[in-house]
């Protein structure tokens, strides 16, 4: 993905003279990336379709879905039928639709809130391992402590002096989840900061910002990727359970840790239905470890 | 020895401080609360004196440590203060309403502890003995996919398989459990969220109780023993456990830690009566000072574990023991 971005700028600095080359470099990176996927794992085959899937239920939601998000259709608790693929919730919304609007809603929520705790736990984190000395250690003993409060509980504590709302529960999971980010992005920072090139630009005059983004950020990115596969993964399943516990998204939005909950009272009379949302749930997190496990193992060069 | 003492009262003396700024933080958190709290607990209709005796009645008229003192005070002594629920003429103590609360939670996370335990570290010496495979690959396999399941999934999947028409029916799919309850009735009730948190952590013992063992068999004793013509069990039970010990107890006392977490929404799924359900309540109405003292409880049990598993992974290194 970052390899085809950057090669854009490149390619078309080259200008307008040489357009085939242009093209033929970018169906070089196509074939890469194809070659790449085909000789990767079945496992790490299996996640990236997964993943695949879920972006383009996400994306085109509104055009897969046979009905609406919050329209009532019917009866409640229909049971499976052509008419409504996998049953009606208990208001009679179509749980097919619903499912994939979820994608949208529960899936994007959990990006946007991983984003944000990366945009504020790698800055963070960059910034403490360039500074080093006073900055470093109020920095790393204050994430420290936030650290020795479990994110949930933690979260829970937070959402009942705010209030619950779907911005709140983001902000909070955001910055709770920057402290793991923090850790990971100062200690490999650390470990590109010693070097000479550093100390070079240091020399030459650069800004904080530019070091960070020109000098450090590129060498720092293949676990920084990797992390970003982790963390999503948590924040996901912290996402769904404040959800499912009925703190996080809010009726009537579509969003899977509370539709597992709006139709629980289907489990105890032996319907699958209430399955259906925490499996989707627990798929994408099993595809997104697969991905990383793959990509970590490449990276890392430990095999290949 | 002495250098072993050292090292223990040393993170002793960090623990101290960390439960310290951890009250402090969840004190501080309460500072945060948005102006116009009073009336939005109140209600519409309250008048100006009610809302000014609320305030006065959490504090708001004295400065801040002050009221940290008071709340610290009070909570050394088991005193959490009081809920927002109490009316005049009807108080409702916190640390009332949390006894019987955490003595269910206590409950069952020990009857979670004492099955998981030993079926983690069981399974993981089968699996460093069966190692690469059939077996050993498939124990990998279903510990990557626990990791990954919501609790929530693994509780409805339990329900499903022991409490539903669809499979058995043999389980309560509720663990409404009463006071004077008889203790096997109350086992009774509590099996499903038991089995549910337990297949949530033992995954996680397993993998790090084969990891540890596997290390150890990698030294030149292990090779020795094997030499000798020692038996695969033999070599593992004798030879490689007792230098493992150290990261299986730690990665024991992390998973307990972890429990915490866990309960709370396993509590949820079988509406059990104990602390967290109690807290994710108390979020729902936003009753701040049960949901601090839960959290004050919660985030101790959690740093005193993790204390206990540093601690504990000191002592039972016996090359701090021995001292050069």
């Amino acid at each position: 993905m970052t390899a085809t971005h950057e090669a854009t700028p490149a390619a078309a600095g080259a200008g307008k003279a040489m357009p085939s080359i242009s093209a033929r470099r970018r169906r070089s990176m196509v074939g890469n990336a194809w070659r790449g996927f085909l000789k990767a794992p079945f496992s790490a085959k299996f996640g990236m379709v997964v993943i695949a899937v879920y972006v383009f239920a996400a994306i085109f939601a509104p055009w897969i879905a046979p009905y609406g998000e919050a329209e009532v259709i019917g009866a409640g608790y229909q049971p499976w039928s052509f008419q409504f693929l996998m049953g009606t919730d208990q208001l009679g919304r179509d749980l097919f639709s619903r499912l994939i609007f979820g994608a949208r809603n529960t899936v994007g929520v959990a990006f946007l809130t991983t984003l944000l705790s990366f945009a504020l736990g790698g800055c963070l984190g960059l910034i403490a391992a360039i500074a080093k000395g006073w900055t470093d250690q109020i920095l790393s003993r204050a994430v420290d402590a936030l650290m020795a409060i479990p994110v949930l509980i933690f979260a829970l504590l937070l959402l009942s002096i705010f209030g619950t709302s779907v911005i709140n529960m983001v902000l909070v999971l955001a910055v709770l989840d920057s402290t793991r980010v923090f850790r990971l992005s100062r200690a490999v920072a650390q470990n590109v900061v010693v070097m000479d090139y550093v100390e070079f630009a240091r020399l030459r005059g650069e800004r904080l910002p530019w070091i960070m983004r020109r000098e450090i950020l590129p060498n720092i990115m293949a676990p920084m990727v990797a992390e970003f596969g982790l963390r999503f993964c948590f924040v996901f399943l912290t996402i769904s359970a404040l959800s499912f516990l009925g703190l996080g998204l809010q009726p009537p939005t579509a969003d899977w840790g509370s539709m597992v909950y709006e139709n629980k009272m289907l489990i105890t009379v032996g319907r699958l239905t209430p399955l259906l949302p925490a499996g989707a749930i627990a798929l994408l997190t099993v595809g997104v470890n697969f991905v990383v496990d793959w990509f970590l193992h490449k990276t890392s060069g430990l095999r290949e | 020895m002495n250098a072993v003492l050292k090292i223990v009262l040393q993170r002793l003396g960090l623990g101290l401080i960390t439960l310290f700024v951890v009250s402090l933080i969840i004190f501080v958190a309460i500072l945060m609360l948005p102006g116009g709290f009073a009336e939005a607990i109140l209600g519409q209709a309250a008048t100006p004196e009610t809302v000014a005796a609320f305030n006065k009645e959490i504090g708001l008229d004295q400065p801040a440590y002050i009221r940290y003192f008071n709340w610290i005070a009070g909570v050394l002594q088991g005193d959490f203060g009081t809920s927002y629920a109490s009316r005049v003429g009807y108080r409702r103590e916190v640390a009332e309403m949390l006894a019987p609360r955490a003595f269910n939670t206590l409950f069952l996370a020990g009857m979670t502890a004492i099955i998981a335990v030993p079926l983690s570290v069981g399974l993981g010496l089968l699996a460093a003995l069966y190692r690469n495979t059939l077996f050993d690959r498939a124990i990998n396999m279903v510990s990557l996919v626990s990791i990954s399941f919501p609790e929530f999934f693994i509780a409805y999947i339990a329900i499903v398989l022991l409490a539903s028409p669809a499979v058995f029916n043999i389980l309560p799919s509720l663990a409404k459990v009463d006071e004077d309850a008889g203790l096997w009735e109350r086992i009774y009730r509590c099996s499903l969220p038991a089995i549910t948190m337990t297949l949530v952590i033992v995954a996680h013992m397993m993998r790090m109780t084969r990891a540890a063992i596997i290390n150890v068999l990698a030294s030149p004793y292990v090779e020795m023993a094997r030499l000798k013509g020692a038996k695969p069990w033999q070599i593992i039970v004798r030879h490689a456990l007792p230098n493992a010990w150290a990261p299986i107890v730690t990665v024991v006392a992390l998973n307990l830690a972890y429990l915490i977490v866990g309960v709370v929404v396993v509590e949820f799924v079988f509406t059990y009566p104990g602390m967290g359900k109690q807290m994710v309540d108390a979020v729902t109405a936003r009753d701040v000072p049960v949901v601090q003292a839960c959290a004050l409880v919660f985030a101790a049990t959690y740093i005193i574990l993790n204390l206990i598993a540093d601690v504990l992974g000191i002592v039972t290194n016996p090359r701090l023991m021995h001292p050069k």
